[in-house]
């Protein structure tokens, strides 16, 4: 109930947003078209309706996920949405595993080893991943990477394999190295505030008594750190790296077009250059979905990680 | 075949293939967007013209030169001032082998001039197309059209056999429920044909072993690689994944030009910036002064032009890469001369004098407003623009966005003053006439109206002796130089930065052609 609220509300706000971002028509025909011409291209398109009649006609349709014909590629836009998931979902998902993975790693290792000169490295480069914009990192990286050593490719996808509707770079050597640079760019950020985060839980629970009493009983040091401290830091982590998935879907607009990435945040981009306005409702409706859909998981998680989240919902059943 | 002997053959067969890989030779372009669509008809778009004019041919084309040459035409004569006809060039094949017919040129003229074509305003003075014989076309317009040739130049042919075969009869609609299958392929003419088609991403022409024409470029193979983010860009260039770049960003060319084995070419384009000066309207929207309309007196209008002191803008923001301008069009255009193309000189105390005399001792307020992502450093230009009428007293206040909400503004009249650029795709003076100074032209933002120009336009339209049409246009240029209608400030110039050994010439509609391109 509560999602179907944010979803319209979010239908509305983007629906509204489009009176202020010019006239659609003045991109869509030539200089020499006619007054008449345009105001019947406006009537065809919809565009002269109250503004509610074509909120509800958004609504309906998108209901059924039809978003229309694109302004500029004249195209479907649903096609065109599925034809950019999996560029997007790919960069997304190779992101996320970066950030989890060595943030969580960099992060227990910062917490144990609190004032190392390793540490000290991590935690300084860290914070210049927070710092610095998106567009300014993949330019760095581009020009260490593609100019200066010209080991990775600085734009693409490389090489695509076509399984069904889906298309991956996943399974070729250009495809694999193309990936790279824009996931390692698109998860610094994300990647920053797993490290912060992990370390300060994990230096906290170390602190615990049962983390003493476990010292206490001889337990060796690996148990404790990732068997005991991690595991009672991971709730934290599930709810950020949740949310955080949302937002690198979000983010990647700014990393895909600095990589030429041709997923939906590219698209986005290019339907915002040209008013393009079914293209630009549909993304947004589908990047809510995301967030939705992912707070759901995450709801889901916390029961298989805390186990007293189960059994307080049971005796409230009880 | 003993182990030796099949060794060998497979030795030789790897030397074979290892010799044809270095053979073939491939260009890597890149450049800011994609082409939208491979319909020829369906986007009158500065990309996707350029990938057309690649696979697509019409019945006469410009050459490198910018002149009108014989294309799939090889001649045509005027058989009255409405009438022309055209001869077809003998063995013209399409890239799927079947061969060009009159008809398919007649098809293609009446889908370019259907509803959902972009390119229907070209032709709109052709009244009827229809072939005579199996290799001759007629075309018929509505009155003498001295720029017709100039307009086809616009209009590629198709195949009409493979468009009805593939339901793309007409251009794409905006309500239809699928694409037509002619936005992702295409059955042209060209010396290049289109193998590999992935909007966004990537684009692969092949040479065509097939086409009529002398084979100038040495070329098997074209990739277009689009990159919008212009750092990416010049580092694709600057690491080799690239070959050309037809839209080099102006900051980075030093820098390209500095690297080894790296080319930049400039060029002036076929686009001048000027500025519009509201003098029709009763009052200015944005000024303190009310109930009279200061930029209706010519000298307010001069003040302002001699305040700028574009020899700066061209050091400063330009980085050297513009041509000041003084009328709205540019060499290579019917009608453009030298002397037109002079300013008034840069004189602020002439400026202030004037404003004095006009009654503006203490300046005023205006607005101007201008696009930040449309043309070269437009937001920077008019930065700069602020500034220097600053100095005269003229206090601007600046509003720049986005081109969407810019050119909406000012088709809805919003603006006082503002910043626009002008191409002139047909190369006619008449272009600008109709557009910016015709008293009903639809660009004609700034209230210009006169009845002799609007005579002189009407002249320019239907006049075939090309003496007194020059003369027209040349009366007209005079008259709205006089009166300061707008104020120009450049004309644009292109770069394309490139690998030493490709050589793509440069041309000043900043649209390749491969067909004379070459790797060494």
């Amino acid at each position: 109930m509560q999602s179907v609220g944010v979803m319209l509300c979010v239908a509305l706000l983007s629906f509204s947003l489009f009176n202020f971002v010019g006239d659609p028509i003045n991109n869509m025909v030539g200089e020499e078209t006619s007054t008449e011409e345009r105001a019947e291209l406006r009537e065809t398109l919809g565009l002269n309706d109250p503004i509610h009649i074509q909120f509800g006609r958004f609504v309906v349709n998108a209901a059924q996920f039809n978003f229309g014909k694109s302004y500029q590629l004249r195209r479907p836009v649903s096609e065109l949405i599925a034809e950019r998931m999996p560029a997007t979902l790919e960069l997304v998902i190779a992101s996320s595993i970066l950030a989890l993975g060595f943030g969580v790693f960099l992060g227990v290792y910062t917490g144990i080893n609190r004032t190392g000169v390793l540490s000290n490295i991590i935690l300084f480069v860290s914070l210049a991943g927070v710092s610095l914009p998106t567009f300014v990192i993949g330019i760095l990286f581009i020009y260490i990477f593609a100019v200066i050593l010209g080991v990775l490719p600085s734009f693409g996808r490389g090489e695509v394999v076509q399984i069904g509707f889906w298309s991956t770079g996943l399974l070729t050597a250009s495809g694999l190295k193309a990936l790279i640079l824009p996931s390692l760019t698109l998860s610094l950020f994300q990647m920053t505030y797993i490290i912060r985060l992990v370390r300060a839980e994990i230096m906290e629970i170390l602190q615990t008594d049962y983390i003493k009493f476990a010292r206490a009983r001889g337990i060796s040091n690996r148990s404790i750190y990732f068997g005991h401290a991690l595991r009672n830091s991971l709730i934290p982590v599930v709810t950020i790296a949740g949310i955080n998935i949302g937002t690198l879907v979000a983010f990647s607009i700014i990393t895909e077009t600095v990589f030429q990435w041709p997923g939906m945040g590219f698209l986005f981009i290019q339907a915002v250059k040209f008013v393009d306005i079914p293209i630009m409702s549909a993304y947004l409706v589908f990047i809510a979905l995301v967030f939705v859909a992912i707070n759901f998981i995450v709801d889901i998680l916390y029961f298989l990680i805390d186990p007293r989240l189960r059994t307080k919902s049971e005796n409230r059943d009880g | 075949m003993n182990l030796k002997k099949i060794t060998s053959f497979v030795a030789v067969a790897l030397l074979a293939t290892v010799a044809s890989t270095a053979q073939a030779n491939t260009v890597k372009w890149s450049m800011k967007g994609d082409s939208l669509t491979l319909d020829p008809h369906e986007q009158n778009e500065g990309p996707t013209t350029m990938v057309s004019r690649q696979i697509y041919e019409a019945l006469v084309s410009r050459g490198l030169d910018m002149s009108i040459e014989p294309q799939l035409a090889t001649e045509w004569t005027i058989e009255n001032p409405t009438t022309w006809v055209f001869t077809l060039r003998k063995g013209v094949t399409f890239h799927d082998g079947s061969p060009l017919t009159a008809s398919d040129v007649v098809f293609s003229f009446n889908r370019a001039k259907s509803k959902t074509s972009d390119f229907k305003e070209y032709i709109d003075s052709v009244t009827s197309v229809e072939a005579v014989g199996a290799d001759k076309v007629k075309l018929v317009t509505e009155g003498p059209n001295p720029i017709l040739l100039n307009q086809i130049s616009n209009i590629f042919v198709m195949s009409e056999a493979w468009s009805k075969a593939n339901d793309s009869a007409l251009p794409g609609d905006f309500n239809a429920d699928e694409k037509t299958f002619a936005s992702s392929n295409a059955n042209g003419t060209g010396p290049f044909k289109i193998t590999l088609r992935e909007q966004d991403t990537k684009t692969v022409f092949e040479k065509n072993d097939g086409w009529w024409g002398t084979v100038a470029h040495n070329l098997d193979r074209i990739e277009l690689y689009p990159i919008a983010n212009s750092a990416t860009r010049v580092a694709s260039l600057l690491s080799g994944e690239i070959d050309i770049v037809t839209d080099a960003p102006v900051q980075d060319l030093k820098r390209i030009d500095s690297s080894a084995g790296h080319t930049v070419n400039s060029v002036e384009q076929m686009r001048t910036i000027f500025l519009g000066m509201d003098q029709g309207s009763a009052e200015l929207r944005s000024s303190n002064i009310k109930g009279k309309n200061p930029l209706a007196d010519k000298r307010v209008r001069q003040a302002f032009y001699q305040a700028i002191d574009i020899e700066a803008i061209k050091k400063k923001v330009m980085r050297g890469l513009s041509s000041p301008a003084g009328i709205i069009t540019f060499p290579g255009v019917t009608g453009y001369t030298k002397d037109l193309d002079a300013r008034l000189a840069y004189d602020p105390d002439a400026s202030k004098k004037l404003l004095a005399d006009a009654g503006y001792g203490d300046g005023f307020d205006i607005t101007l407003n201008c696009p930040n992502d449309r043309y070269v450093n437009d937001e920077a230009i008019c930065t700069a623009v602020v500034g220097m009428l600053g100095k005269v007293g003229i206090n601007v206040n600046l509003f720049a966005q986005t081109k969407s909400t810019h050119f909406q503004d000012l088709k809805n009249g919003l603006s006082d003053f503002y910043m626009l650029g002008w191409g002139v795709p047909t190369l006619d003076s008449h272009y600008v006439f109709s557009f910016l100074y015709d008293s009903k032209g639809s660009w004609n933002k700034v209230g210009f109206d006169n009845a002799r120009v609007d005579e002189l336009i009407q002249t320019m339209v239907v006049e075939v002796d090309p003496a007194k049409r020059n003369a027209a246009i040349a009366e007209a240029w005079a008259i709205v130089s006089d009166d300061i209608s707008y104020l120009p400030l450049h004309h644009q110039v292109i770069s394309w930065a490139s690998k030493s050994n490709v050589d793509v010439p440069i041309r000043p509609n900043n649209e390749p052609l491969f067909r004379f391109a070459t790797v060494n």
